[in-house]
């Protein structure tokens, strides 16, 4: 979300018109370009012709479902990453639109916060910048080889899944990282916990890297998730 | 179909007709044998009678020449009777006897034949037929001697008589007895019939009709009874789940609806608006975990998830989930530990993990010491994560050491949206440890409750995966690096 980033192209495909018209809208308000195909030709056509960052597809949509269209997609070498929206939401749904080719799964009903963030993280993707070793925030560093994370000239010790948390937050950093993207990406479940499970581990990791330092590098993002960001950027 | 087409497609019916065909086949060719004897028989008889006559007038001409037999001739032929005589001379004249026609040639040809006759004394004009026999004698006479056929004619008529009757009372008797049976059964399934459509009509509580013979159709009845017990269970179960869901659905959409329009009728200022929405937001998100938890058990019910499952180590998930949760046990002064042992096992991995993870949850929120009957040491506030494998079986288990469940309420907590009293004011939605059955029941296992003296062990026993102790053995060498 820096100023000097190009504008985000998306592409929408939804037959259920409210939702599509919402979701136009609410990715414009956060300043994106957001085009709408309402069927699964239209969409195909328009995924393939213009030059989109994410598209964001409807599992089932008339004239050609959507996990056919993203099938033909890729057969064609379009690589454009795609979320799947699915109002079907088990396990077994979303690996099924993962091995369709599908990079991301959001079972309906979502939240916008959820589906943004899950865009974004998605659309960095599609930059492709080759997967660095070291990660830096401020001046937190973390290097992936040999595990080791210091923050100004203070050597941190975290337990391997900590390392893991950081190491997504740091990869993402400046993105908002939902609860939800936290248990898939870093601990890969797929269930929805009935407690606050992943807030405890972020406070553990946050006593780490911030507690005792002037400014916080890891923020809480309301209603949405958490973010890793330089406050002065 | 009209009902006699429904009568002669049972397959009663059918058997009886071959059964029928059978019979007759057999007293036709019981009879056959019969008639075929009895002429035999009668035809031996009629050759020694003549064979023997044939000797006495031969013995008869050498003793006492032509005269003699010119005489027996003559009063042989007097006598009534089947029997038949005639003398000729060489050039074919007769001379004595009671034959007064034959068929042509058969004076001609010695021996045995039969042929058509009329007798000298005869009134009538119609022929009868006889076997005789032709023999010359020394002074080149012919005699012949016979024996009318007439009597084994009538006997082969009886037999043939009696073949048609007791044919055509087989055939009556065999339709007859046929109709009776499939009738008889065709009663009875008709009765099943009936019922079965009353059923299918909705009314669950009716039942087959079961006789007292223990036939193959009352078996059929008892275990199609049982079945539809099994069906009623499972609609009264049914029907009690979403009588539960709408309730535990509408009471929160109640409240979401009242707030909304209580935000509403309160002009109040921007921020009441944004804390009535958020509270709303918070609300439908309650909803939609119920929903999926839902769906998740219907799912794992119905069998559905069995698509997704793989070989794993139950010890793997165990530490998996201390790892996730012992952060939020430590943070309600709680201690979670884990005792993992290899316990291979082939299941679905997402459900099982959610599974424990349900136990574990309840643990942390139902499993606190009881301050006042207990003294509170570290011990008490301890929870423990266990797998290991127990024979056939793979036991993953989760121990507290909070109030328990009394006994009589184990079986109770398991069903859906059951919250017992102790644990109403606490959120949650339900459905934790009924995910946690269904799951263990779709592995072929189940969920166990039990006492820990005090507190709750929940465990999940699971069926081992077969032969896969080997392997595992290797695989779970690097398990306490990982750990570490």
């Amino acid at each position: 979300m820096t100023a000097t980033a190009p504008q985000m192209r998306i592409l929408i495909i939804e037959d259920d018109r409210e939702s599509a018209d919402y979701l136009v809208k609410a990715f414009r308000e956060v300043g994106y370009v957001a085009d709408l195909a309402s069927d699964g030709e239209e969409g195909l056509s328009l995924a393939d012709s213009g030059d989109y960052d994410v598209l964001v597809v409807d599992r089932m949509l008339p004239k050609r479902d959507g996990l056919s269209l993203i099938g033909s997609l890729r057969d064609k070498g379009n690589r454009t990453p795609v979320l799947i929206l699915s109002a079907l939401g088990q396990v077994d749904d979303r690996i099924k639109g993962l091995r369709a080719g599908g990079d991301d799964y959001l079972p309906k009903p979502y939240s916008f916060a959820e589906l943004l963030a899950r865009v974004e993280v998605l659309s960095r993707r599609n930059v492709g910048p080759a997967e660095e070793t070291t990660y830096r925030v401020g001046d937190l560093e973390l290097d992936r080889l040999s595990h080791r994370v210091a923050r100004g000239k203070d050597e941190l010790t975290l337990q391997p899944r900590e390392f893991r948390l950081l190491e997504y937050l740091m990869k993402h950093a400046g993105q908002v990282v939902t609860r939800t993207m936290l248990l898939e990406n870093v601990w890969d479940y797929h269930f929805d916990p009935q407690t606050n499970v992943i807030d405890v581990h972020i406070s553990r990791l946050r006593s780490k890297i911030d507690k005792g330092f002037e400014r916080p590098l890891l923020h809480t993002i309301r209603g949405a998730g958490y973010m890793i960001r330089d406050g002065i950027r | 179909m009209t009902a006699f087409g429904k009568l002669i497609r049972t397959t009663a019916f059918r058997l009886t007709l071959v059964y029928l065909f059978l019979f007759a086949l057999f007293a036709a060719s019981l009879l056959a044998y019969f008639a075929w004897n009895t002429r035999r028989l009668i035809t031996e008889q009629i050759t020694t009678t003549v064979n023997a006559e044939i000797g006495e007038i031969t013995s008869i001409y050498d003793r006492r020449g032509l005269r003699g037999l010119l005489g027996t001739m003559g009063n042989r032929a007097l006598r009534p009777g089947a029997n038949l005589y005639l003398l000729t001379e060489p050039n074919g004249q007769a001379l004595a006897g009671n034959v007064g026609s034959l068929a042509p040639g058969v004076m001609g040809i010695q021996g045995w034949a039969e042929t058509a006759y009329r007798r000298l004394d005869d009134n009538d004009n119609t022929d009868h037929r006889a076997l005789v026999r032709v023999t010359e004698m020394s002074n080149g006479f012919r005699l012949l001697v016979g024996r009318d056929l007439e009597e084994r004619r009538r006997l082969f008529g009886i037999v043939a008589k009696a073949a048609q009757w007791s044919i055509l009372v087989v055939v009556v008797l065999g339709i007859g007895g046929g109709i009776f049976v499939a009738r008889r059964v065709l009663r009875r399934i008709d009765a099943m019939t009936g019922t079965t459509k009353r059923i299918m009509a909705g009314d669950l509580s009716g039942r087959l009709p079961v006789g007292r013979s223990g036939d193959e159709l009352d078996r059929l009845a008892e275990n199609l009874n049982a079945m539809l017990e099994r069906i009623e269970a499972l609609m009264v179960g049914l029907k009690e789940v979403s009588d539960n869901i709408a309730h535990d659905l509408k009471t929160p959409l109640t409240r979401l609806r009242n707030r909304a329009e209580e935000a509403l009728a309160r002009s109040g200022c921007e921020a009441d608006y944004r804390a009535a929405l958020e509270r709303t937001i918070e609300e439908s998100d309650g909803l939609i975990r119920t929903f999926n938890a839902l769906l998740m058990i219907a799912r794992a019910e119905s069998g559905q998830a069995r698509g997704n499952m793989d070989d794993f180590d139950a010890a793997d998930v165990a530490n998996g989930i201390h790892e996730l949760y012992e952060p939020l046990a430590e943070d309600d002064d709680m201690t979670l530990r884990v005792k993992a042992a290899p316990a291979p096992i082939h299941g679905n991995r997402e459900l099982i993990s959610q599974a424990l993870a349900n136990l574990v949850e309840n643990a942390i929120k139902y499993g606190k010491p009881n301050a006042t009957l207990q003294p509170l040491n570290a011990a008490a506030r301890e929870i423990l994560i266990e797998a290991r494998r127990e024979g056939s079986q793979v036991l993953l288990s989760v121990t507290d050491h909070g109030p328990g469940i009394p006994e009589g309420d184990r079986k109770h907590a398991v069903e859906r949206f059951v919250r017992l009293e102790a644990s109403r004011t606490l959120p949650g939605s339900g459905l934790g440890l009924s995910l946690a059955s269904a799951v263990a029941t779709l592995h072929g296992g189940e969920l166990r409750l039990g006492d820990s003296h005090p507190g709750l062990v929940a465990t999940l026993a699971l069926p081992a995966r077969a032969g896969g102790s080997d392997r595992l053995a290797a695989q779970t060498q690097d398990v306490p690096q990982k750990a570490a």
